[in-house]
């Protein structure tokens, strides 16, 4: 039993760290905006076309900086566009313009590839095989989890101890007296999508280099769950998203062990519903209430 | 003017407007661009405005429409497929287990009073959470339905993930827009009744709603219910449109289409979705198809630049993106056409 | 001595560690005019929240007209950190959504006002009556209720007519002018036929003028209605003008009850409004 279980548990573990590093960005995000970022799982997708077409150029060490550097400027220039003329708009506005922008991604990268998959390069020596025990899995797979704890514990340490850290605790706690204050709105938001894009970057060389091709609308059902593990977690808050996207990672792949491949996707979604009826502010979160 | 004079205005309009699709269906036949468009758009329109009374009319951000689409959809075709057809296309199913065939308008009744259970299922957790998280629990059941529908063990009901088709389709445009009328009809009338001035009142202010003796969770309910019915019915006359169905088209992306379709004619405006669902069906299946086809200039020596195929959708979700960034409220914003040629004392024009 | 209408008694209203109501009863009888004074922040719109079920108090009970609408005890969290008194008196839970507390009679106004913006001031008043409507969604959609619907355009009206305000009728709610959205407001309140009309800081930015007309105006639904006005007000003017009683609280407290002239002289009033000496 165990032996058929393990390669699922491994990867469970594994697209759960993927799922982390795309949910840390929906979380910091909402915390800062109150916006549910559609587009992030398509900036996911277009850091994986970005490593496609600039792995054909350049050898991976220099491709993945560059992806990198590529993504967290479609980030900035996604909420410079499309968000930030709405700061003083309804936040439907904001969340439709959201929409929107995803739309518009996935079209653009329809147009750019044809709408044909592509294959995601190979990366030496993440991509090579291993064995444990049983299971015979990608290195990649056993370095996610650890390159996912070591970022997160690094954005954590600079959200505690850094200036722009502490800007981004207060603008995210109130943000109208943080702007009062003399707090930077604007430059706190862009770092805020700085960050996130950067770690969906890494996530997608990550969660790609294990499923190996690439299509428009491939990051639309991660980006999903990543933004469930978030509210799972209670919206807003990091190590919570954390937690959640491996909960929500392992138990995908234990239902597909299971037998009910079907159902992997539309699990993640009842945990969503369970944990908005039972505890709306997830495992984490904070209680907010309008004032009468 | 005087409310029976304006009552026959309206249905003289009507009548007209279907002695006119009459004649440009004899004129351009039935399988012409121009009518394929006027059908499909006819859909839109209904499903637009079914999804307006939600999101523009009661302010509650759903995005489950194409789960109650789908519902619609399903339940048409799997009830009025032909008992001689069902062996063909339930191969894999020994036929199914369904062995009646009920009649087109009753399928479609079906479509929309399943489409509507669903809702009241559905509804009764998830209306009690607010903006972005309804947002997303109804994109989340609606995810769900769509795993079920395709779930192998379903096949015998559902075909799983199969196609299911011969079911009974319509050739004239005629019949599309007399549903569609009726159903976008009803809606308006619902809207300017009492309870529809109950649904504005709780999208402008749920709290001073609550405090006038409205039952927010009542009301939310009845407009998610009655959405969802239209839907469903959308649903099945889209399946109808489409000929043949599989549950795989009914994604997430389905629902923001439409609600941009909504966005772009005006969140709280019928006749806003309405026109917004044309444009938006001819732009997208006729007008720009030019974008799609390489084009070559000059006696074939220059090639146009851009075009190929999928740059259409490129330009189009770029002036997508323009009227949600500065054109917010739309096309009609909260007015309705007949508002523009009533008079009246005070003059505001349609704030950009 | 005439019936009571409202019955509040030992109301503990406490978020989180911040007790913002503190044991608070108060009585108010029919015909009255009632008024709720107390500094910025002293608690008087949480109070008003109670009453009308906005929020659930942590601790005691409302009744009204002799039916308790509103009771409650810590419990859960609350039971460990709950910090007001008359802990354990109360053991049953009543709870009644804000619709269900106006269909019983008790209408309210708000501090900042909250008109439907988008809808006319007709409109904003037919919303009201939507409450007593018999017909159901599919005899309202199909036009089978004409006559009641004629009836309720025609009350809106009438309302209308006795605030002045039948000739906006047709415009935008918020397009009036301050003082006349006010009026408004209020308007609405009494087309869901309250029998207690709460109304919170009714006269908040008038000037002198406009505060003595909104005085007269309140006696004069009051009569014309049979109300009982309980309200919440800094206008001391108004305040000392119209109420037959008034409450003073502070910091969540009762701190005064009496007469206007009784609590004008009272030096726990003069010492919460104006401060006093340390020693």
């Amino acid at each position: 039993m165990f032996d058929r279980i393990l390669p699922y548990l491994l990867s469970g573990i594994s697209v759960g760290g993927q799922y982390a590093l795309i949910a840390v960005g929906y979380t910091m995000v909402y915390g800062i905006l109150r916006l549910i970022n559609f587009a992030h799982g398509d900036i996911f997708t277009a850091a994986g076309f970005f490593m496609v077409y600039i792995a054909t150029a350049l050898p991976v060490q220099f491709a993945i900086p560059l992806v990198i550097a590529l993504t967290v400027a479609l980030g900035f220039t996604v909420e410079r566009i499309a968000y930030k003329p709405l700061r003083s708009a309804p936040r439907m506005s904001v969340m439709i313009s959201a929409i929107g922008v995803s739309y518009l991604l996935q079209n653009l990268m329809w147009y750019v590839t044809g709408g044909l998959a592509k294959q995601y390069p190979t990366i030496p020596w993440i991509s090579e095989s291993i064995t444990i025990g049983s299971a015979t899995t990608k290195v990649v797979t056993l370095i996610t989890p650890v390159l996912t704890i070591l970022l997160v514990i690094a954005l954590v340490t600079i959200i505690q101890k850094t200036k722009i850290g502490m800007a981004m605790r207060a603008v995210s706690k109130d943000f109208e007296t943080a702007q009062l204050m003399g707090i930077k709105i604007n430059s706190v938001i862009s770092t805020t999508f700085i960050i996130g894009s950067l770690l969906a970057a890494v996530g997608s060389v990550l969660y790609f280099s294990n499923y190996t091709s690439v299509t428009p609308t491939v990051g639309a059902m991660p980006g999903l769950k990543a933004f469930v593990a978030a509210v799972f977690g209670g919206i807003g808050s990091i190590p919570g998203a954390v937690i959640g996207a491996f909960i929500i990672g392992i138990c995908e792949n234990i239902i597909k062990a299971l037998g009910y491949t079907t159902f992997s996707d539309a699990f993640t979604f009842a945990l969503l519903i369970v944990i908005l009826l039972f505890k709306p502010t997830g495992l984490f979160g904070e209680k907010t209430s309008e004032k009468v | 003017m005087k409310k029976t004079t304006k009552n026959l205005i309206n249905i003289a309009l009507l009548l007209l407007m279907f002695v006119g699709l009459y004649f440009l269906e004899q004129h351009f036949g039935r399988r012409s661009m121009l009518i394929t468009v006027l059908k499909k758009g006819a859909i839109y329109a209904l499903i637009a405005v079914s999804m307006n009374l939600l999101n523009g009319f009661t302010g509650l951000f759903s995005l489950g429409q194409a789960g109650f689409m789908l519902v619609g959809a399903y339940t048409y075709a799997v009830l009025t497929i032909p008992m001689a057809k069902r062996m063909a296309v339930y191969q894999y199913y020994d036929g199914g287990i369904i062995n009646f065939t009920v009649p087109t308008i009753v399928g479609i009744l079906a479509a929309g009073a399943l489409a509507a259970l669903l809702a009241m299922l559905i509804g009764m957790p998830v209306l009690r959470l607010k903006s972005d998280y309804l947002a997303i629990a109804t994109l989340g059941f609606a995810e769900i339905i769509r795993a079920i529908i395709q779930w192998d063990t379903l096949g015998p009901i559902t075909n799983g993930s199969n196609l299911l088709k011969t079911y009974p389709t319509f050739k004239s445009v005629i019949p599309v827009f007399a549903a569609a009328t009726i159903c976008i009809g009803v809606i308006v009338l619902l809207i300017n009744s009492t309870y529809g001035r109950a649904f504005k009142a709780i999208r402008d202010d749920e709290i001073a709603a609550e405090a006038m003796g409205i039952n927010l969770f009542h009301h939310k309910q009845m407009a998610f219910i009655i959405s969802s019915f239209f839907a469903g019915i959308g649903g099945a006359l889209l399946a109808m449109y489409q000929g043949s169905l599989q549950a795989n088209a009914f994604k997430a992306s389905m629902t923001y289409e439409i609600l941009l379709i909504v966005v772009i004619g005006g969140m709280g405006s019928v006749t806003g979705s309405v026109i917004a669902s044309f444009l938006f069906i001819a732009c997208s299946e006729w007008w720009l198809r030019f974008l799609d086809t390489e084009t070559y200039l000059f006696g074939g020596t220059v090639k146009l630049p851009l075009l190929r195929s999928g740059f259409r959708m490129v330009v189009f979700s770029v002036v997508i993106m323009i009227v949600v960034l500065f054109f917010r409220k739309g096309i009609m914003g909260e007015k309705e056409l007949w508002d523009l040629f009533t008079p009246k004392k005070k003059k505001e024009g349609i704030k950009p | 001595m005439s019936r009571n209408v409202l019955h509040v008694e030992n109301v503990t209203m406490q978020f989180g560690g911040v007790v913002a109501v503190n044991n608070l009863s108060m009585d108010i009888n029919e015909g009255e005019i009632v008024a709720l004074i107390g500094p910025n922040g002293a608690g008087k719109t949480t109070a008003f929240n109670c009453v009308t079920g906005v929020y659930e108090p942590t601790n005691g009970r409302i009744d009204y007209m002799g039916k308790t609408i509103v009771e409650n005890y810590p419990s859960g969290k609350m039971k460990r950190s709950y910090a007001g008194e008359n802990a354990g008196l109360y053991t049953k839970r009543v709870v009644n959504t804000p619709d269900k507390i106006t269909a019983l009679g008790i209408a309210r106004t708000f501090q900042n006002i909250r008109l439907f913006k988008s809808q006319t001031v007709f409109n904003n008043v037919l919303i009201a009556m939507h409450m007593r409507r018999t017909s159901n969604v599919f005899s309202a959609t199909f036009r089978l209720n004409m006559k009641e619907e004629n009836q309720m355009r025609q009350e809106a009206m009438e309302l209308l007519k006795i605030v002045g305000l039948e000739g906006v009728a047709d415009e935008l709610a918020t397009s009036l002018p301050y003082g006349q959205q006010r009026r408004l407001e209020i308007v609405r309140a009494l087309a869901t036929h309250p029998k207690l009309l709460l109304l919170d800081e009714p006269a908040a930015g008038m000037n002198p003028q406009e505060t003595e007309e909104l005085g007269a105006f309140i006696k004069e639904i009051k009569d014309r209605f049979n109300l009982t006005v309980f309200m919440i007000e800094h206008h001391m003017n108004l305040v000392m003008g119209i109420s037959d009683r008034i409450y003073v609280i502070d910091f969540g407290k009762q701190i005064a009850e009496g007469t206007p002239e009784e609590v004008r002289d009272n030096p726990a009033v003069i010492a919460a409004y104006l401060g006093v000496d340390e020693e």
